[in-house]
């Protein structure tokens, strides 16, 4: 079939997610690319795989965000130096994309950043290990890691290097400062630290089997993963789970976006000296994370969706119970909110901090809510409503200013709106199974995209008769942590904690 | 003003009893004396490493510091440098990415130091095994006294296993 946003030939693929495949040259990527950003298409994720056992070369991969859906881009690369033109100069987000896949595949953007991104001193440059003929348990002796930072010079310049381990209990980046003063003239990160070799790890693994590493891809998004990777799977399959079930992952993942947002709220509160919100609000998570074990199992939800289904089913007084506890935290909640609102100490602190205007965070890509904080408007939930969200009409929240204050207001009000979710979810459940027999090993594709409480997550699966042959897991952070370095210009070194913990990135979601 | 008064004398004390030690989570013959022991009893300094995990172990000692638990009632409080502390706590399966920090880190916390390992990844190397790129569990890297398995494990088990390692147990 031919795409409506674009002129080339697609695929669709199986399941509720409006999803096309295609396969396009590699002479045609800029030229496709070119056409999609005027579209207003957005660059989802960038990866590549190694077709060689099925008789190819490798391959470069694009999901690209269009109005009418998900369009996954195959293109076909040489065996022999698989090399391709680059696409970071029309779409930013995709630099560190392609210096991972160079990385992990030795496929080579074309007239690019050459920089390592995902490597570090594991293993060395001429060994992939994403290539089919790579062992898994191979240990090579530590190389030696050199990492060209910019440097800023200049009189009274100089450069904070701060982490990989950090000073408070968080995960492990490096991040270099290069300061006036107290000012943040340039912030470069460097990540990778946590790449522990997931994806090839899926590729030893069944399609039942992955759903379980996919749930610990980023544990707090753990939900946003395991519904990703099972929608994948059940594409891939053919398999349509319940509707009873579709429901049921509706609840759980709103349950993790209103946990994330209201550690995060504490944690912003802290870190402006406003320790009474820290504690309020790390006292409320606590309780929603013991009515989560109470009713689902797992105080994270972990493994509560599997390919099919869900694992649990939600009873009537479990419901109800869970509707209870949202009733009296809902009322906690606004009174929080008025006493930040009204806290000059902590609005002064959050307003025009580490501001991302709408026009950057259009071009790079920001995303999840903390692009919907810098006015760009889209949420999966809204713009492609498949079941459960599709009888729902769920809001877009979103701001303009995109400063800390911003991204407050913006979680505050999606706690709000996924409290009014999960309650018209629990009210109108839909009887019958939660667990559909997953249909035959098949060698097909499947794509699971989901709406987590930090971004757009997306896992890109491909089988061999019911074996993993390549999962792509792509976290929102990827496209966000660039604009965390933009976001800190001009900005004092002491707001950089408050202004990190506002976009609250996944360092283990973008390692890998 | 009045409203955050009205709102922390509605809360009141939530904090709960804190767990007792467990023999059963130590990994082997504790390193250290007694006496010394006895010395950290009541002012433990923390630092915590996450060397490779999926965050989700974090978050469980995020939550340990809730008022639920108020790990500061007992002396236990967390530091900035491992040049403060006395005990790391350790999360992740090692990624060989993390290694040499993890490393380098043990090394700069002055003797006499304790280390706890927390997870399945910590205990394990978890679903994330050994490969090019993880090292496995925490005790491949450097030595482990004590580890809490669990995926994550409860605030409650990781409180434990703290309480644990500084307990001079049956020995």
């Amino acid at each position: 079939m031919k795409l409506k946003d674009l002129p080339i030939e697609v695929e669709p693929l199986a399941g509720a997610m409006p999803a096309f495949r295609a396969s396009v040259p590699t002479s045609g990527l800029r030229e496709l690319c070119a056409q999609a950003r005027a579209r207003k298409a957005r660059l989802v994720a960038l990866w590549g795989s190694d077709e060689t056992r099925r008789g190819a070369g490798y391959a470069l991969h694009l999901a690209l965000a269009l109005p009418s859906g998900l369009l996954w881009v195959s293109l076909p690369l040489a065996r022999k130096d698989p090399r391709y033109p680059g696409i970071a100069d029309i779409y930013p987000a995709a630099n560190r994309m392609q210096r991972a896949c160079a990385d992990l595949l030795g496929i080579c953007p074309d007239g690019a950043d050459t920089r390592k991104w995902l490597r570090h001193g594991a293993w060395p440059g001429d060994a992939f290990p994403l290539r089919k003929d790579f062992d898994s348990s191979a240990r090579f002796p530590q190389q030696a890691d050199r990492y060209p930072f910019v440097t800023v010079a200049g009189e009274g310049v100089h450069e904070i290097p701060v982490g990989p381990v950090h000073a408070g209990t968080i995960e492990p980046g490096h991040f270099r400062f290069s300061i006036v003063g107290e000012k943040i003239l340039r912030l470069e990160e460097r990540l990778g630290y946590k790449h522990k070799g997931i994806e090839k790890r899926f590729e030893s693994m069944t399609l039942e089997e992955g759903a379980k590493l996919a749930g610990r891809i980023s544990g707090d998004s753990t939900v946003a993963y395991a519904w990703a990777y099972a929608m994948a799977a059940e594409s891939a399959t053919g398999t349509e789970p319940p509707r009873r079930a579709l429901a049921l992952r509706g609840i759980l993942l709103e349950l993790e976006r209103i946990a994330n947002h209201l550690g995060d709220l504490g944690y912003l509160a802290n870190d402006v000296a406003l320790s009474f919100g820290f504690f309020q609000f790390s006292r409320l998570k606590e309780k929603l994370l013991r009515t989560n074990a109470r009713l689902f199992g797992h105080r994270y939800l972990m493994d509560a969706i599997v390919p099919g289904g869900v694992a649990r089913d939600l009873a009537r007084a479990g419901a109800e119970d869970l509707v209870a506890h949202l009733d009296a935290m809902r009322h906690e909640v606004v009174t929080l909110q008025s006493i930040y609102d009204e806290h000059a100490g902590a609005q002064d602190r959050f307003i025009m901090t580490g501001q991302v205007l709408p026009e950057l965070a259009e071009r790079m890509g920001l995303n999840g809510f903390a692009g919907r904080a810098s006015g760009v408007k889209h949420d999966l939930r809204v713009d492609y409503p498949i079941p459960p969200y599709q009888q729902l009409d769920p809001v877009l929240i979103s701001h303009t200013r995109g400063d800390v204050a911003a991204r407050v207001l913006v979680r505050f009000e999606e706690v709000f709106e996924s409290m009014r979710l999960i309650r018209a979810l629990v009210q109108d459940l839909p009887p019958g199974e939660i667990r559909s027999a997953m249909r035959g090993p098949t060698s097909a594709g499947g794509v699971g995209w989901i709406e987590g409480w930090r971004g757009e997550v997306l896992i890109a699966l491909e089988t061999d008769a019911g074996r993993i042959h390549r999962a792509h897991a792509h976290d929102p952070s990827w496209e966000n942590w660039p604009l965390l370095e933009h976001a800190v210009h001009g900005n004092i070194v002491p707001d950089f904690p408050l202004i990190n913990k506002s976009f609250n990135l996944s360092y283990s979601g973008q390692d890998l | 003003m009045y409203q955050i008064l009205k709102q922390i004398a509605k809360t009141g004390i939530v904090t709960e009893t804190s767990p007792a030690p467990d023999e059963a989570l130590r990994t082997s013959a504790q390193r250290l004396g007694e006496v010394i022991l006895k010395h950290f009893g009541r002012a433990l300094a923390i630092r915590h490493v996450d060397a490779g995990s999926c965050n989700g172990c974090e978050l469980e000692i995020h939550a340990m510091n809730s008022p639920f638990y108020n790990p500061e009632q007992l002396g236990i409080k967390f530091v900035a440098s491992p040049r403060h502390a006395d005990l790391l706590l350790v999360t992740g399966p090692v990624s060989r990415n993390m290694e040499t920090a993890l490393r380098r880190t043990w090394e700069a916390t002055p003797d006499p130091k304790l280390v706890v390992a927390i997870g399945d990844c910590g205990c394990t190397g978890g679903i994330f095994g050994e490969s090019y790129a993880s090292c496995g569990r925490v005790s491949n890297v450097i030595p482990v006294d004590v580890a809490v398995p669990g995926c994550p494990p409860t605030p409650a088990a990781i409180l434990q296993g703290i309480l644990t390692a500084i307990d001079p147990g049956r020995r």
